[in-house]
């Protein structure tokens, strides 16, 4: 069995780092990844200039996740573009408050990459609407960033082994049945997703009060 | 409307993200999803892992020219695409799968109903009715089924299943779900097993027999 152990800190000490709520209305800190500012940019501005530096950095990553999900370079071409004009296309969907910008641009790869070899829309869940506290919110968005940072170092630090096998079960090349047998999922990750959920939530009431 | 207590396990959350999901499940999948705030926080994280992946993986060149010819189509003209949100009791994957039509139903006997949304190679999904006290048909034929309330509940030997709740049954599972007294059950249920039969005859005569 392969586990990911993601288990970390409770969230008060990653509440630490936040910024001061005054500051908070227009959510861009430095400490954002590079990422997140291009895709801030490219959503509030329409920056071209950001959008092409992203180019540069996200496109080859691109094509060698394509191709290690299976896409011969030819269709992984194809798809690189067709993922980039989506990012431009619908970054007004981007919300680092709820995904972090690679976790984003996960999904939108894997997406794309179905919806263009089975011609088929996959399925989409609706948005379930947070808390009516809608203000931006840098905390949030630096807390995710961080999970994002420590799954990195999570992923780095596995056995080969181990490392191949989720690299198989995220690029859809197992099935859920091989996962399930095979394959440790990162609960712990799972978990302080939804510790940062509650900490939000206290943090909210508490300003009720 | 009551906690939704039976759940999406993680591989099948990760399969969904993944993409490796059969079509038919990854309905049942996102339209779970569509209540369930949990199984969305389990989705996020796991998105995050492939995307931890997705960044530290080894590059690979793009052509020369792909990234001029991106930059040029920024501006072209997009035709976009239709948008489902959920209407009524259907979460937007139902809705997707519908085209925003309300169901056809086809009845099956007995009050009960169908309406067969998918289907292809790997699995089926379909719509179900069922009027209360009835059975709910045997879709699996011993496959794998998922099958997710969208109105009313169910109970079998294993417990009730309300609004959002997924039962997963393969052929392990002996049981025999029944629609609950109050508003007709409506379900929407996925398998992986071929098509034997269109209907379900043999389990709506279950109960009569077990009178």
């Amino acid at each position: 069995m392969v586990t990911l152990n993601l288990d970390r800190p409770p969230e008060e000490t990653i509440v630490l780092r936040a910024i001061p709520e005054d500051n908070a209305a227009v959510p861009k800190d430095q400490s954002f990844s590079q990422l997140t500012l291009w895709l801030l940019a490219v959503r509030d501005q329409r920056d071209r200039g950001a959008f092409a530096e992203m180019f540069d950095y996200l496109a080859p990553r691109l094509k060698g996740f394509v191709i290690r999900c299976g896409a011969r370079p030819a269709l992984a071409e194809e798809i690189v573009q067709d993922v980039m004009l989506t990012i431009w296309r619908k970054s007004a969907l981007f919300d680092p408050h709820r995904a972090q910008a690679t976790a984003w641009i996960y999904q939108i790869a894997r997406n794309r990459h179905i919806d263009i070899v089975r011609k088929e829309s996959r399925p989409v869940p609706d948005e379930l609407v947070e808390d009516s506290c809608a203000e931006p919110d840098a905390s949030q968005i630096l807390a995710l960033e961080q999970e994002a940072e420590q799954l990195k170092h999570a992923i780095a630090q596995l056995h080969p082994d181990q490392k191949e096998m989720i690299v198989k079960a995220y690029m859809g090349d197992l099935t859920h049945q091989e996962i399930s047998s095979q394959t440790g999922l990162p609960l712990g990750t799972v978990k302080s997703r939804i510790r940062l959920g509650l900490g939000r939530l206290r943090k909210e009431l508490k300003g009720l009060r | 409307m009551p906690a939704i207590t039976h759940h999406i396990p993680d591989e099948m959350i990760v399969a969904y993200v993944s993409g490796s999901l059969p079509h038919a499940f990854s309905m049942v999948v996102a339209s779970h999803l569509s209540y369930c705030r949990g199984c969305q926080a389990s989705l996020g994280a796991h998105r995050a892992a492939g995307g931890a992946l997705l960044e530290t993986g080894e590059g690979v060149a793009v052509d020369t020219g792909l990234k001029s010819k991106v930059l040029a189509a920024l501006d072209a003209p997009v035709v976009p695409e239709p948008v489902y949100e959920a209407k009524g009791i259907y979460p937007g994957p139902v809705i997707q799968s519908l085209k925003g039509r309300p169901p056809r139903w086809k009845t099956l006997g007995m009050g009960v109903k169908q309406d067969i949304l998918f289907e292809d190679s790997e699995g089926s999904a379909r719509l179900l009715f069922i009027p209360a006290g009835q059975a709910v048909p045997d879709h699996s034929h011993n496959g794998l089924e998922l099958t997710l309330v969208l109105q009313g509940s169910f109970s079998d030997e294993t417990g009730q299943f309300g609004v959002g709740d997924v039962e997963i049954g393969d052929e392990n599972l002996e049981h025999t779900p029944v629609a609950d007294a109050g508003d007709p059950c409506i379900c929407l249920a996925a398998t992986d097993a071929p098509l034997r039969f269109r209907a379900f005859m043999p389990r709506l005569l279950q109960p009569l027999f077990r009178i």
